[in-house]
């Protein structure tokens, strides 16, 4: 059985952490694989492919999205943050710092995920509750950590940011 | 109420004080993993690099009749294809270093592509390499192979019946007694334990309790998946990259399995992302090496969820048998257990070290213990952190709980009453060294949540259970290489990949000997040519033996410095004495950093060494309580509280400890409540993605409050005990003593799923 | 005289004893001498000159692995046990 090979690139003009950006893709390319292996952000990374453990966590136009489940195509003319682009160059974010002092980290493959997510959260709800903490990490899978010092080191953050605010 | 175990509890039984040691600093490579920067295995691009694929068996069993690669050849794109033809043909070689040498290495080899016959679905077959990951995947559907399909065989308990059909058919019964039986079976080594007299034992007991137990095969469940970059030039020389628990052992097979020379291969460690056990051996990298040799390309292999699900190591499924003896009074008088776990398609599983641990918690004067290990049409399990311990405890406390219950004496009480403690027998081992588990179980008895009582609600049933776990620990072989720099700062080499924040525990320990800050030590994770021998990251022992290599390369060092200043000032060397990093003598002192610009201007830069291979590993043992609320409508199983706690002899890193209790313990939560291999009656495995195979989200657990009992390890200087395994011991079974308080039923099988549960309320009702 | 601990399953070469007494200066002395006093009880334990594959020898509660060579004293307790790894 002969299989057809599709080879045709889609060339997409996108944004990552605030700069404008050009890739040449092939339309089967997730958002997730040309990040990673075309444009060199590998910080999401691959757990699954199929959207069940959030460590390719990113933010699509405002919204938590798992790249594996994003063709790279849908991210023209998009704007996307990543966990690149979470520090800024004065220093880190405070879900970074309270996720150091917290020790909210062992192997550290599912920690940008959880960063970009926990970021998501805090944006839309500055003040969670431990539950709403939960809830939303909820799709960000750890096998390490237990959760706990994660959900504290969300609720120390939350906690930073709303003082700063 | 909120309980802030973001500083848990800590209870000393000693009166060291230590400045670096118990402290809690960032950790050192802790920036680059929450920025994105630190560079895991599948991170790696090299190049002129090509992806490697991997076809594999979609039956259980099966006979290879041919595999015709001309089809996947042919696509434009494709680079090369191999099949087990492609290794070398392993004979009656044994494999080497590693976890498990003594093997046959033709069951390895045959393990990487399958040989003339497929055992289990998922099996690879065939692997190619490719332009991109696409045209690899396409090339798959290329290849052709026949099979002549075989009846599965799946559990043990069919595979152990005299009529089995045989999976291996040279396999002949490794006895306990050192002779191998005479007709090939499944069953691929018998053990047998004992201590004392076990029917006289049982002769004395009033109440006597004999109980099964079964279990599903579950996996380790590292969000990394596995993957390999090789690059085989053209002299020979390989380089590998990879996420392995060890790149040494890495190094080993791959030497073992391409009958390729030791020196010519060059391992690199990238960060791993979690392993507990799973991340042990082999898979990818020898293809990736075979496919770059073959096409003169790097070669980048990557795993995808199915593939690590279908076809690396879980841990065994399996059966375990528990009777126990006791007085009226709750002294035990004697314990029987056979356990037979599931080594899938290859031998070798880890019931030899469940048996060794069904009732390591308590003084049995007698107790005999039997264990199978048995060859199934599964995946090839493997190590899970306190590998086989799990299971074998699950029923033993289980039993216990049971044997409580019915005497009406109080779960603590009774574990106090009959606990090991030093001096005691172990079960074909020497006696106890110092251990903790008396300790443990008071620290519990005394918890916040022990002595709180349960809050009952109306109409919801909601029980607590308690449990005790034991672990041995590993040894083995590490090394370190510490580098003084001329402003005080140390570069400290060792081979222990970091899954866990152990560059920092090794650090510390360094820092401690040598007497300088923790920051002042920049440890570094080196490849095989750049440090000396050191054994994967499992077994709980690096912050244990890689500590103490670091300890010893300290005093190296130290010595050195001091010979140095002894030439320096004129003055015997041993006139020198050194305190809180001090070296003084006869008016003279210096700081390390000061020491170190001193001889920097003699041309002196003392670069400590040592490769150590630790003889006392010192147990652990762990005591966990869970409260739970049981769904009777649903069977659902709601964890509401739980309390961890654990001997650490000495905690090293605080937080990191913790942190290893915490994930244990809802690691074996999710193996109590949820997680296991769905297999149809031809072996397929039906749940092999991370959305059936259900593992804890957040949402699944609450905090997990830690307590960190601290008894030292006599074998240790600074007392460490390893930390990592032994928390996911008690789980299952303090998970199911608490249904059993919620409902009155016992459970028997892991994992208490919703669907057993409520199947057991119902026969109950 | 160093006092061997001889697994269940190894008793039908000694007789059904669960610990003999061996004099030897080190690992290897005593497994030759148990060889010579039990036949076929050393080769259970000692493969090719080394202990088995898979076994590691314990002297007065240390685990030596496979080292033969490993010195004793006149009173030490000698183990063989299956070798463990871990996850």
């Amino acid at each position: 059985m002969a299989t057809e090979i599709q080879s045709g690139k889609v060339h997409v003009q996108t944004t990552i952490n605030g700069e404008s950006v050009d890739f040449l893709a092939e339309p089967r390319e997730s958002l997730l694989e040309v990040l990673r292996d075309n444009l060199g952000l590998t910080g999401a990374k691959e757990g699954c492919n199929n959207g069940n453990c959030g460590a390719c966590n990113v933010v699509m136009d405002g919204v938590l999205v798992n790249s594996c489940c994003v063709l790279s195509v849908e991210a023209a003319g998009a704007s996307i943050e990543t966990i690149e682009g979470v520090a800024s160059p004065e220093g880190l974010h405070p879900l970074q710092q309270s996720f150091l002092e917290n020790a909210a980290l062992q192997c550290g493959v599912c920690t940008p995920g959880f960063i970009v997510a926990a970021k998501a959260l805090l944006e839309e709800n500055p003040n969670p509750t431990e539950y709403e903490v939960r809830w939303w990490l909820a799709g960000n899978l750890c096998r390490c950590t237990g959760y706990d010092k994660i959900v504290r080191a969300v609720l120390d953050a939350a906690e930073r940011m709303r003082a700063e605010a | 109420m909120a309980v802030d175990t973001r500083v848990g509890q800590t209870i000393k039984h000693h009166d060291e004080e230590y400045k670096v040691i118990g402290t809690r600093p960032i950790r050192h490579d802790g920036l680059e993993k929450v920025t994105g920067e630190a560079r895991y295995g599948s991170d790696i691009n090299l190049p002129g690099q090509l992806h490697g694929k991997v076809l594999r068996s979609p039956h259980a069993h099966a006979r290879i009749v041919s595999i015709d690669t001309s089809g996947a050849e042919a696509l434009d794109g494709v680079r090369a294809v191999i099949t087990s033809a492609a290794f070398p043909d392993p004979g009656d070689k044994l494999t080497g270093g590693g976890e498990a040498p003594g093997l046959p290495l033709k069951f390895k080899s045959a393990n990487m592509l399958a040989r003339g016959k497929v055992h289990y679905h998922g099996h690879a077959i065939a692997a190619v390499a490719a332009a991109n990951p696409h045209v690899a995947a396409e090339a798959l559907k290329l290849i052709d192979v026949e099979y002549e399909v075989l009846d599965p065989v799946l559990e043990v308990w069919d595979a152990m019946k005299p009529d089995a059909p045989v999976i291996i058919e040279d396999l002949y019964t490794a006895k306990a007694d050192g002779t191998t039986a005479e007709e090939a079976s499944n069953v691929a080594a018998e053990m047998l334990y004992e201590v004392g007299d076990v029917d006289a034992g049982f002769a004395e007991a009033d109440l006597v309790v004999d109980r099964e137990f079964t279990f599903g095969v579950v996996h380790q469940g590292y969000i990394e998946t596995h993957n390999a970059t090789a690059h085989w030039l053209k002299d020979g020389h390989l380089h590998v990259w990879c996420s392995s628990q060890g790149a040494f052992t890495i190094r080993q097979e791959l030497a073992d399995l391409l009958d390729h020379p030791i020196t010519k291969i060059h391992v690199v460690p990238m960060e791993i992302g979690g392993g507990f056990g799973g991340k042990t051996t082999a898979y990818l990298e020898p293809l990736a090496a075979l496919l770059s040799r073959q096409t003169g390309h790097p070669v980048k292999m990557a795993m995808d969820r199915a593939d690590v699900l279908k076809a690396t190591g879980p841990t065994p499924g399996g059966y375990v048998r528990v009777k126990l003896g006791v007085t009226n009074d709750g002294m035990i008088t004697a314990g029987y257990a056979n356990l037979a776990f599931d080594a899938g398609g290859y031998p070798g599983s880890v019931v030899g070290a469940g048996c060794r641990c069904v009732f390591a918690p308590y003084n049995m004067p007698n107790a005999k213990v039997e264990g199978f290990d048995v060859v199934v049409n599964k995946p090839k399990t493997h190590a899970y952190r306190a590998p086989g311990a799990t299971h074998a405890e699950f029923a033993s406390e289980t039993v216990v709980d049971e044997i409580c219950r019915t005497l009406d004496i109080d779960p603590v009480e009774f574990r106090l009453k009959n606990s090991a403690k030093e001096g005691d027998w172990q079960l074909a081992m020497p006696p106890y060294p110092r251990i903790g588990h008396i300790e443990c179980m008071e620290a519990a008895r005394d918890s916040a949540q022990w002595q709180t009582p349960l809050e009952t609600a109306p109409g919801k049933k909601r029980g607590r259970g308690i449990a005790s776990g034991f672990w041995f620990n590993i040894g083995f072989t590490s090394s370190v290489t510490a580098k003084l720099n001329s402003d005080g700062s140390v570069t400290l080499l060792e081979g222990s990949t970091d899954i866990g924040g152990t560059r920092t525990s090794i650090a510390m320990q360094f820092a401690e000997t040598l007497g300088i800050s923790v920051e002042d030590v920049d440890p570094i994770v080196a490849d095989t040519d750049s440090v000396g021998q050191t054994d994967v990251t499992g077994g709980s022992r690096v912050t244990f033996a890689t500590g103490l290599a670091a300890h010893n390369a300290a005093n190296d060092m130290k010595d050195q410095i001091v010979e140095g200043l002894a030439d320096l000032w004129d003055v015997a060397a041993d006139s020198i004495t050194h305190a809180d990093g001090t070296f003084s003598a006869n008016g003279n002192s210096a700081t390390v950093g000061e020491a170190a610009g001193l001889l920097e201007e003699e041309g002196v830069f003392p670069i400590g060494k040592n490769t150590v291979t630790p003889t006392r590993e010192g147990g652990a043992f762990a005591v966990h309580i869970a409260d739970v609320e049981v769904d009777d409508e649903t069977g659902k199983v709601e964890v509401l509280r739980y309390t961890a706690v654990q001997d650490a002899g000495v905690a090293i890193y605080p937080p990191y400890v913790e942190g290893q209790m915490q994930g244990g313990v809802v690691q074996g939560v999710g193996w109590a409540l949820n997680e296991e291999y769905v297999y149809d009656d031809d072996g397929h495995l039906l749940n092999a993605s991370l959305l059936d195979y259900r593992m804890p989200t957040a949402l699944d657990v609450p905090n997990i409050e830690t307590i960190i009992v601290e008894v030292p390890n006599p074998g240790h200087p600074y007392g460490v005990r390893g930390v990592g395994e032994v928390p996911i011991v008690p789980p299952p079974a303090a998970m199911a003593n608490a249904i059993h308080d919620a409902t009155g039923v016992r459970m028997s099988h892991l994992p208490m799923s919703p669907a057993r549960v409520q199947a057991a309320l119902a026969a109950e009702a | 005289m160093a006092t061997v601990h001889i697994p269940t399953p190894m008793r039908e070469a000694t007789d059904g004893a669960a610990r003999v007494e061996i004099e030897g200066a080190t690992v290897r002395e005593v497994v030759e001498r148990l060889e010579a006093s039990f036949p076929g009880l050393g080769g259970r334990l000692v493969e090719d000159g080394q202990i088995r594959p898979g076994l590691s020898a314990f002297v007065d509660g240390a685990n030596v692995g496979r080292r033969l060579r490993t010195k004793l004293q006149p009173e030490s307790e000698l183990f063989f046990v299956e070798a463990l790894g871990g996850g």
